[in-house]
């Protein structure tokens, strides 16, 4: 086992690769005929790569790469909005720096920010609130994206500046949802998925019951997981187990972290802030009912998407993807990175084509960060 | 920005914005605390948080936090979000 002296607690991930084993051998799981689980969180997908799981775990189990990186399934239609947005005179647009390199049908913000436009890198939302405040005479704008993680920190953002009664901040809104691009999978007669590793960070605000439905309606396992390498091992324990026993519930391994309920804080304030779109594009996985949020009418002083008019509801639709890509394919987990006829041809950090080579979460970047690491574990 | 960051409240900043300063690997940085508050803010200094783009959304202990904050390290996330931290610092100039 060769990256067992890289575990903080080798004996703990050996003896749960041989429990693992003694469970996959039990259901019958093979190379040939894999148990397919799919990690959710592009955190997770970054995990596995790191410590070589995916190598060192029982050929029958195969880690299938869910969709869990929101920059990764970011159209490229909404990258083209935020420059056109940025490119307004007066506004200073801010981003967290993760969306920076995305490549859009014309410039990636890095590129529009080289062009002259003021995009300035953010840590917080907050940031862009007291940028807002500093700068009365500038429009201060938001790029709020991410799953429901980040979701409050931009809700509690707009919460604060109405108390403020700032005219001059908004958030140009592309938060999506975790729940039901899984229950859009389940729903793919292509897909073949066995059981699911749940995003811990999100169950962290909204705790584990959201999704109930993947194991009550399509009868499948799920086990919400922290993301270090024993939380991982665990929870793939943790699905077999109940694989072997015949039952499908929602589990929770993450507990020292993750409250069943969520956090009623920061559900109280999406609720608040945010309804939910009819339906919302993903990249790769097209329209999906009711993934996406819309800030509410009594906020929309801070929508930038009816200050500026331009947006989800302006989009023209049905722009089409660069030729070649196998984002889709990559994204819904049905074809590996490296199996994409672009991969490290058209395609390297470098030179992006898809934001799945960008984002320190993405499976292409993954692979290819770690592409040396894993040659050697094979 | 997906992945939370262990840090220490040290000091509560603006109690009506809800707002303290708390501290990562040695790096300074006002933080939203109004997911983990309850009803006692001064409770909070010297508790450990998990921070996230700015607002600790969870009390962990001081093992969980060391422990994260390891894996972090191993997957080069701890350096990219105080790498942000420090590149928002100049966005506000
Ligand atoms: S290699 Fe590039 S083009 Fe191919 S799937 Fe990955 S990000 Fe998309």
């Amino acid at each position: 086992m060769k990256y067992a002296s890289e575990f903080r607690d080798p004996v703990a991930a050996r003896a749960l690769l041989t429990a693992i084993a003694i469970k996959a051998d039990r259901i019958g799981a093979t190379r040939a005929k894999p148990t397919h689980i799919m990690e959710i969180c592009g955190g997770h997908t970054h995990s596995i790569f790191r410590y070589g799981l995916d190598k060192l775990i029982h050929e029958g189990v195969e880690f299938i790469h869910g969709p869990g990186c929101p920059v990764c399934v970011l159209p490229m239609a909404r990258v083209d909005e935020c420059v056109e947005i940025a490119e307004q005179p007066g506004v200073i647009f801010t981003t967290f720096g993760d969306a920076m390199r995305v490549p859009g049908h014309g410039k990636s913000l890095m590129q529009a920010k080289a062009a002259g436009a003021d995009i300035r890198m953010v840590y917080s939302p907050l940031d862009a609130l007291e940028l807002a405040r500093r700068n009365p005479g500038r429009e201060v704008v938001f790029f709020g994206l991410g799953f429901e993680t980040t979701t409050p920190s931009t809700a509690l953002t707009i919460q604060q500046a109405a108390r403020e009664g700032l005219g001059n901040f908004s958030i140009f809104c592309n938060h999506i949802t975790v729940p039901e691009p899984i229950k859009a999978l389940l729903d793919d007669p292509d897909m073949t998925l066995d059981g699911f590793i749940g995003p811990g960070h999100v169950s962290m605000v909204i705790g584990i019951h959201p999704y109930d439905f993947i194991a009550q309606d399509y009868g499948k396992p799920i086990v919400v997981a922290g993301f270090e390498p024993t939380d991982l091992l665990q929870s793939v324990l943790m699905v077999l187990t109940q694989i072997a026993e015949g039952r499908a519930t929602v589990e929770n391994q993450y507990a020292r972290v993750v409250p069943e309920h969520g956090n009623p804080v920061s559900m109280a304030a999406m609720a608040d802030v945010y309804e939910r779109r009819p339906s919302f594009e993903w990249r790769g996985l097209g329209e999906i009912d009711a993934s996406g949020l819309k800030i509410r009418a009594k906020y929309r002083a801070f929508d930038a998407e009816d200050k500026f008019g331009i947006g989800y509801a302006a989009a023209s639709r049905n722009v089409p993807e660069i030729p070649g890509c196998a984002c889709g394919a990559v994204m819904t987990g049905k074809i590996k990175p490296t199996a994409c006829p672009q991969f490290g041809r058209g395609c390297t950090p470098d030179m992006p084509l898809g934001a799945l080579m960008v984002s320190s979460e993405g499976a292409c970047a993954a692979y290819w960060k770690y592409a040396g690491a894993r040659a050697a574990a094979e | 920005m997906c992945l939370g960051i262990p840090a220490r409240i040290i000091a509560i900043t603006h109690p009506d914005r809800l707002m303290a300063m708390a501290e990562v690997s040695g790096v300074r940085r006002e933080v939203n605390v109004a997911c983990v508050a309850g009803n006692d803010l001064d409770s909070l200094v010297g508790q450990w948080v998990l921070i996230h783009v700015g607002f600790a959304m969870s009390l962990i202990d001081e093992d969980e936090a060391a422990a994260t904050m390891e894996a972090l390290r191993d997957l080069g996330e701890a350096q990219e979000a105080l790498d942000q931290m420090r590149a928002a610092e100049e966005a506000m100039l």
